[in-house]
């Protein structure tokens, strides 16, 4: 008889996935114990797990390590990626804790969802099969489904979730269906040997089932990072799901996708990259465009700050368009400082915000200059990195995505980037100007600031202002982070 | 200590802020007080650079760090001044403590927060003149708006969020553009061999037209709108009257002063084949906007956005000396930056005064305010005289330096169009001051104002002093700028120009030999046969 042989598997690349899964059912088995009074302890057992598992994963970095016959990966790229999702894990944990109090909500299983979110994405990043990557794609999703919908009382959360389980499952639906037509067409669903595969065909351009198959696995990625044509699930979603989860939806799965992606087309599929840039720079543009003009209009700053989440994607497929160190390097420093700058931005606006829900729009922000110069100061500086303003990290960020764009030869692309830059500066400055410029109404309450969500708005300003004034060490992290792929 | 002097001068007002911070929002004499001996000391810290300043064209007083290395990108903080660069840092600093001092009685609330503002504003200021760095002077040219937006947002007159959004993203928009041709242009250095943003290298590097056009238009764009330049000087009106008195000063004196600074340090030497094919039109432009600058401002009714036009056509001056590219139109066009700044800094603040006390700037609510007000009245003719340009006050070196210059070169028939605007904005000038001034004493309003005060007097007396050292004997000023102006027409010289055309490039008749430095009294001796166009009397 036989033996099988089973090959060697190193747990070392999937550490900080085992550690946050098995945390996670630990919480989740806690949770049954604890009294509803003092679920928060949850909160702040999760928050240390984040850290543990953040220097995990940092103590990776180096030379790359395989593992489970080449299907999961420990290198800089992956590395990279699972720091920033677990910043905005541990910045999303540091601020649902008020939140939720205030909305009445039983918050135990949050934590353990949240922690599943980021072995999910973590999966994703550190994934170089297929498999792996639809695996970490949808252990991620689905715990996002039921973190949109979290707040059952609430009937838009109610409508998030599911609007949200719908479109998704649609999407990865195709994306499933583009990764079956590249393993048809190549024969693997191993990223490096798709690359070979596919390098060793005449016309790669011309093998219909390996286009249509990136065609589609484009579109499932699409809908996941909110490229505009399919971006019509982010702003329901993000303005019923529960406000720290919008904050984590808005930074974690998007990086998520953007590093699934990268390491498809980029690792798998450089030889159709003629093709998908040139369909990435029209993904570029509509996704800008469309999602700068119609957040001008919006006076919910939930559904602004999606649909400007929309824009900010669209920034970060310029430099995916142009595909080269630049560009790429551009899309990690991105996505970093955008987990910063986004989740503080959320953080503020849950102080503002009411119970219910209330409290929503831009007006309410008025006055807020001058009775809590502090945290005007902090939304400032988160609204002028949003815009692109040095000397914040969003301006590195969209400088070093244009020049990516710039380097390749994409002038009109980065002039595009640029005027867009300008016109979502109005939006931005709308908030400014009602929190500075005019006057507070009558009932302005005041909610106290927890010590967790100072915690975290101390955070993101530091994300957003220092790398933004020495940027060295984050770009130089980012650099050698792609040199692999 | 020398070695670090610019950066010092540049930082001083950000450990003021600091400072600031620690003062409780309610002790606003003493906010006021340390704002004031903020830029007081800064103005002092700068004063040895000015007199430490070798009268040569080198770049001096620099600093040079790496900052930024990543990828293919080298930034580094690279800072120097040279002739060009040192009277607009001196302005700066000058300014700012009269425009602080300008704020005593004009800014009840939010005391704390406008001094901050105003520091910061002018760190931002004084980085952007002494960047040596394209990627430095791209970050301090942004970091400015944020400063001035929020003065003219908070402290602002009745429209002010719409002049303070739109002063933002139209300077904004243009700054962009430049960032994008910057880039393009480090890429294009990168190619060439060079390893970082240092401003100096890219001097020599020569591209083809076709690319210098390109840049050269994003480039001129951006410091068009800053200029500003018809037709991008819509929001210039707006910022100006919205804007509080020391914002306005900062704004008309020093501000403005970046897009003609941008021009004469980026765009006109680093494409200058492109600079001498858009001439024209840049003239045109400038001509236009002197012209019909001059012509808006006559029916202006309100004193403050008169003045403001009148800022539109006296940069149009500035640019047309500018594109003169001979020395005479060049070293007009810097004094008359620096005229400007002086005249129309004061015109603002005597507006402030005026608004002060009467809250209203309409100039059918005034009439015969002299019999009431002399030394208002007699501060007041000074400034308008030097608005003007009379002989004997500091426009009419400038004025005339850049007719002058501009005549001798190709753009010839300009200069006689724009000749023109010198009447014009006397007629403007002259006619506001008699409807505002003289005439009779009827409005009841107006007739128990309190002449200027003590504190008053303080800020316009250096101002007056200046615009009569300047026009009477502006050969200090000229001297130090005079080895950098060289070196700029030396690098402007495009490509194609034969030996016979140089001589007239210098603003001379063709054949005689060049002359280095040059004063205003040995300009009219090279050209007598110039008819003297600013004979306004």
């Amino acid at each position: 008889m036989d033996m099988i042989t089973i090959p060697a598997v190193s747990m070392t690349p999937i550490l900080p996935e085992i550690f946050l899964s098995v945390l996670a059912m630990a919480l989740l088995l806690i949770n049954v114990f604890v009294p509803g009074s003092q679920k928060s302890y949850l909160g702040y057992i999760s928050f240390v797990g984040v850290v543990v598992a953040a220097i995990l994963v940092g103590s990776g970095w180096g030379a790359p390590v395989e593992s489970f016959s080449g299907s999961v990966v420990q290198d800089n790229f992956a590395t990279f990626f699972k720091m920033i999702f677990l910043v905005s894990a541990g910045l999303a944990i540091l601020i649902s804790d008020q939140y939720m109090e205030r909305e009445e909500c039983n918050h135990g299983e949050l934590y353990p969802l949240i922690l599943f979110t980021v072995v999910g994405m973590m999966l994703m990043a550190a994934g170089t099969d297929l498999m792996t990557i639809f695996l970490g794609l949808e252990v991620m999703s689905v715990s996002l489904y039921v973190l949109a919908g979290f707040n059952r009382a609430n009937l838009k959360s109610n409508e998030a979730g599911l609007k949200y389980f719908l479109l998704g499952a649609f999407s990865t639906g195709f994306l499933l269906y583009g990764m079956a037509l590249t393993y048809g067409a190549t024969g693997t669903t191993r990223i490096a040997k798709i690359a070979a595969a596919a390098g060793q065909m005449t016309v790669p351009s011309a093998n219909v089932m390996l286009v249509a198959g990136m065609l589609l696995m484009l579109t499932g990625f699409a809908f996941k990072i909110a490229a505009v044509p399919f971006h019509m699930w982010t702003p329901d979603v993000y303005e019923g799901a529960p406000t720290p989860m919008t904050a984590f939806m808005s930074a974690g799965p998007k990086a998520a996708g953007f590093a699934a992606a990268l390491r498809v087309f980029l690792v798998a599929l450089p030889t159709l990259q003629v093709e998908w840039s040139q369909l990435l720079w029209v993904l570029a543009v509509l996704t800008m465009t469309i999602g700068n003009i119609t957040a001008l209009r919006q006076d919910n700053i939930k559904r602004m700050l999606a649909y400007s989440s929309i824009a900010h994607a669209g920034y970060a497929l310029v430099g995916f368009a142009a595909g080269n160190s630049t560009g790429t390097a551009g899309i990690l420093f991105y996505m970093l400082s955008y987990a910063f700058m986004n989740i503080g931005a959320f953080a503020v606006i849950i102080l503002i915000g009411k119970k219910g829900e209330s409290n929503g729009n831009v007006m309410d922000f008025a006055g807020l200059g001058f009775r809590h110069p502090v945290l005007a100061v902090a939304m400032s500086v988160f609204l002028f990195s949003l815009a692109g303003m040095p000397p914040t990290a969003g301006f590195i960020g969209k400088f070093y995505l244009f020049s990516g764009a710039i380097q390749k030869g994409y002038i009109g692309l980065a002039v595009i980037g640029v005027l867009n830059s300008a016109a979502s500066v109005y939006y931005y400055l709308r908030v400014m100007v009602y929190m500075y410029m005019k006057e507070p109404t009558e009932d302005f309450e005041w909610t106290e600031v927890s010590a967790p969500i100072a915690l975290s708005l101390i955070i993101s300003v530091a994300g957003s202002l220092i790398p933004g004034i020495v940027p060295s060490v984050i770009l130089q992290y980012a650099e050698q982070a792609i040199k692999l792929i | 200590m020398s070695d670090h002097l610019l950066s010092l001068t540049t930082f001083l007002p950000i450990l003021g802020v600091l400072l600031l911070l620690f003062i409780p929002k309610d002790s606003k004499g003493v906010l006021r007080g340390v704002a004031l001996a903020v830029t007081v000391v800064t103005f002092l810290v700068s004063l040895p650079i000015l007199f430490g300043f070798q009268t040569n064209a080198d770049f001096q007083f620099t600093e040079n760090v790496p900052w930024i290395a990543a990828g293919p990108f080298a930034m580094h903080y690279n800072v120097g001044i040279d002739g060009i660069s040192l009277w607009l840092v001196i302005l700066t600093t000058f300014i700012m403590p009269l425009a602080v001092l300008s704020t005593w009685t004009a800014v009840e609330e939010k005391v704390k927060e406008y001094m901050i503002c105003l520091l910061i504003l002018e760190t931002g200021m004084l980085g952007a003149f002494i960047s040596l760095d394209l990627f430095l002077f791209y970050i301090f040219w942004e970091v400015m708006l944020i400063p001035m937006y929020f003065i003219i947002g908070i402290w602002g007159g009745k429209n002010k969020i719409y002049a303070a959004v739109k002063f933002f993203i139209y300077t904004m928009v243009g700054s962009l553009l430049m960032l994008v041709a910057l880039i393009y242009l480090y890429f294009k250095g990168l190619n060439a061999g060079f390893t970082d943003f240092g401003l100096l290298q890219f001097f020599d590097l020569r591209l083809d037209p076709a690319t210098q056009a390109w840049l050269f238009l994003a480039f001129a764009l951006a410091f068009a709108i800053k200029v500003p330049m018809f037709p991008l000087h819509t929001w210039l009106p707006d910022a100006h009257t919205e804007a509080p008195t020391a914002g306005s000063v900062i704004l008309a004196a020093i501000l403005l002063k970046m897009g003609t600074y941008g021009y004469v340090r980026f765009a006109l030497p680093l494409f200058p084949d492109a600079a001498h094919r858009f001439a024209p039109l840049i003239a045109t432009l400038a001509v236009i906007g002197i012209i019909y600058a001059a012509l808006v401002a006559m029916v202006q009714e309100d004193v403050k956005k008169l003045v403001a036009y009148s800022s539109v056509a006296h940069l149009g001056f500035v640019m047309l000396g500018i594109f003169a590219f001979n020395t005479q139109g060049i070293t007009g066009g810097m004094l008359q930056m620096l005229n400007h700044g002086v005249s129309t800094g004061a015109l603002f603040l005597i507006v402030g005064f005026i608004y002060e006390r009467r809250h209203t700037r309409l100039i059918t609510d005034f009439g015969g305010l002299s019999k009431q007000m002399p030394i208002f009245a007699t501060v007041f003719m000074i400034v308008t005289l030097s608005s003007i340009g009379l002989p004997g006050t500091n426009g009419f070196v400038g004025e005339f330096l850049v007719l002058l210059g501009s005549f001798e070169s190709s753009l010839r028939w300009w200069t006689v169009i724009a000749s023109s605007g010198v009447i014009l904005s006397a007629v403007y000038m002259l006619w506001m001051f008699q409807r505002v001034m003289f005439g009779e004493l009827d409005n009841p309003k107006n007739q128990k104002l309190a002449d200027l005060n003590a504190r008053e007097i303080a800020i316009m007396v250096p101002l007056i002093a200046l615009i009569f050292i300047m026009g009477v004997y502006p050969n200090p000023f000229i001297e130090k700028m005079d080895p950098a102006i060289q070196k700029l027409i030396a690098r402007t010289k495009p490509v194609s120009m034969t030996a016979q055309q140089m001589p007239a490039m210098q603003g001379l008749p063709a054949g005689h030999p060049a002359m280095p430095g040059m004063s205003a009294p040995s300009a009219e001796q090279a050209a007598p046969a110039v008819a003297n166009p600013n004979e306004v009397k």
